[in-house]
């Protein structure tokens, strides 16, 4: 993996959140921070459909190298993981939870999340509950909100630059190989 | 990582780094060519992943390489957009757009001033695909207004109107567009994106012939496609229904803000083919480097020769936005402050009774501007339409297309601004 050590700016476009809600629950700094120390990622509601978004993700992340495990209360398998009903139910340490549900749900999400002791969670884009946010901060969870985890990743290991996308990273430090 | 490492860096900061950190395999300072067709996949799922969309990467230079990344980046970041495509040539970028856009039986509303090559893909091309197009007087709101029918999907316009040197009221067309749910795309060649960005006075797409300033200096074809990011496609349908060339895949659901570029490159530039060599990305990435030392003295070399031209008594009118009597002059000075570019035309006086003969002697008479079809070189460039690329043209067509038989385009280079003056004086006295 490794995260580029290049200075960034936020990058403000598509989210819906104020500039102070950016700083609360978009902060680069953050996002670098769990996605660098991360290791085991929950997917709640991962489907099983190739061309849903949050199969993209999965496929995605799995590539660059982080165990991945789907939730989802239909169960069976997805990319050859066990699908589990929640996060209780994960019989291994989780790391991060990334959330594919409706606002209304991630309230009992982050209680389960803060159960299980894991570092953060992180909210799809467009996927906003301000409170059960605060509820996991206040636990020492980070929070990311209203960002896509696969397009944070790839703004900061290259892969999104290679897309024409603009990352807005610059460095002139050469990364460790 | 502490939030003092959160900075937006300026412009000309940009213009060197944005879109490229050294590699960590060599550390090669300068942008390297990759020139290379295709690249070596990890093991078969990686390549079926890539194939999927999956997985960000690179499987073919038709449609992505290395160094054309740093070039598209380094555009996006210069536009403030989300992202970039860049194409064999601006016509090609602006054809990109259209294609990935639009269907048959829509309809684009189009500002008039435009590049002669753009309304011939326009009113001929397009028309082959169904696609219609209505001309409006750019400067005239209630003109795009009523031209908008159901049917319509898109606004287009130039930042500064070539050759008239019009200059788009983008601020008034976003809102347009906006209350419609229409994208507006406005061609910023001549503006660069060191003297406008369409994209923070609204637009949504920003495209670029790179071959003119970007690039600056007359070696490369190429072109770009700018998102803003900030359209909600969620309603187009070319964008966001499921794609029959993906297992349907819908690119707006998937790829969010950047599912335009996404489809504009992996659909329609993999099926039209229209990719920039490696080499030329490496050549306009050149350019870029140097884009605002090279715009400023552009602008300011352009103002002392519209002065100058407009002070001659053998010239009739200097069609120059900078020049305080033209009509452009205030939406000049709010869009485009640090000056209206370099492109501009001029109208000669007849002489006994022939200006199309006063061009063409004028023309001849010049030794430092070079007499060609292309703008925004580093070297000053002249062209008289009337003599060349409209001559099958009569008096009264030319004047219908606001071309003057003495009209002459001049695209004002880095010289010594005494010496451009010069060489137009020695000309002047030549009629």
């Amino acid at each position: 993996m490794g995260l580029g050590s290049g200075a960034s700016c936020a990058i403000s476009l598509n989210t819906v959140l104020t500039p102070e809600q950016q700083a609360l629950y978009q902060d680069t700094g953050c996002i670098r921070d769990t996605l660098d120390q991360a290791k085991t990622i929950a997917i709640v509601g991962l489907s099983s459909e190739r061309q849903k978004a949050s199969y993209f993700v999965a496929t995605y992340l799995k590539r660059e190298g982080y165990r991945v495990i789907p939730v989802n209360p239909r169960g069976g398998t997805i990319l050859g993981e066990t699908v589990y009903p929640d996060l209780k139910s994960i019989p291994e340490k989780v790391d991060l939870v990334d959330v594919f549900r409706p606002a209304g749900e991630v309230s009992d999400i982050v209680d389960q999340a803060i159960a299980i002791g894991a570092k953060a969670v992180w909210t799809q884009l467009r996927i906003l509950n301000f409170e059960a946010a605060e509820k996991a901060r206040a636990a020492g969870l980070n929070v990311v909100m209203d960002k896509c985890v696969k397009m944070e990743h790839g703004r900061f290991c290259g892969g999104l630059h290679w897309a024409g996308m603009n990352t807005e990273i610059i460095s002139a430090r050469r990364p460790r190989r | 990582m502490s939030s003092d490492k959160n900075r937006k860096f300026g412009f000309e900061t940009r213009m060197l780094h944005a879109g490229q950190i050294p590699d960590p395999h060599v550390g090669a300072r300068a942008v390297p060519i990759y020139q290379t067709t295709s690249y070596v996949f990890q093991d078969a799922e990686q390549a079926a992943e890539l194939f999927d969309l999956k997985l960000y990467g690179n499987i073919y230079t038709r449609i992505s390489n290395p160094t054309t990344a740093v070039f598209e980046e380094r555009v996006a970041s210069l536009e403030n957009g989300t992202g970039a495509v860049a194409l064999a040539s601006g016509m090609a970028a602006q054809f990109a757009v259209f294609m990935t856009l639009l269907e048959p039986g829509d309809e684009i509303v189009a500002s008039a001033h435009l590049y002669g090559g753009t309304v011939t893909q326009l009113t001929h091309t397009l028309k082959k695909l169904s696609i219609g197009v209505r001309y409006v007087d750019p400067c005239n709101l209630k003109a795009w207004e009523e031209a908008i029918t159901p049917k319509t999907r898109c606004l287009f316009g130039e930042t500064i109107g070539n050759p008239g040197g019009s200059i788009l009221d983008l601020q008034a067309l976003s809102a347009l567009a906006d209350s419609r749910k229409i994208p507006l795309i406005v061609d910023n060649t001549f503006a660069t994106p060191y003297l406008c960005r369409p994209i923070d006075w609204g637009a949504t797409i920003v495209t670029h012939s790179a071959t003119k300033f970007l690039g600056g200096h007359g070696t490369s074809i190429g072109g770009a496609v700018v998102d803003s990011g900030k359209f909600n496609f969620a309603r187009f349908p070319t964008i966001a229904d499921p794609s029959p060339s993906y297992h349907g895949l819908r690119f707006f659901d998937t790829f969010g803000h950047y599912g335009f570029l996404m489809k504009l490159r992996v659909e329609t530039l993999r099926d039209t083919g229209a990719c920039i060599s490696p080499t030329n990305s490496f050549l306009l990435i050149q350019g870029l480097e140097t884009l605002s030392l090279r715009m400023e003295r552009h602008v300011s070399n352009a103002m002392g020769v519209a002065k100058f031209l407009a002070e001659h008594p053998k010239v009739a009118r200097v069609n120059y936005a900078g020049l305080p009597d033209s009509p452009f002059h205030d939406l000049a000075k709010k869009y485009l402050p640090k000056g209206p570019g370099a492109v501009f035309s001029f109208d000669l006086k007849p002489i006994g009774g022939d200006a199309r003969e006063a061009g063409r002697r004028f023309i001849e008479s010049l030794e430092l501007f070079s007499h060609l079809a292309n703008v925004g070189d580093a070297r000053s460039l002249v062209i008289h339409p009337a003599s060349t690329t409209h001559q099958q043209l009569s008096d009264e067509e030319l004047a219908a297309g606001s071309v003057g038989p003495g009209l002459v385009r001049l695209s004002v280079g880095l010289e010594t601004l005494e010496d451009l003056i010069w060489d137009l004086d020695q000309a002047l006295a030549a009629l």
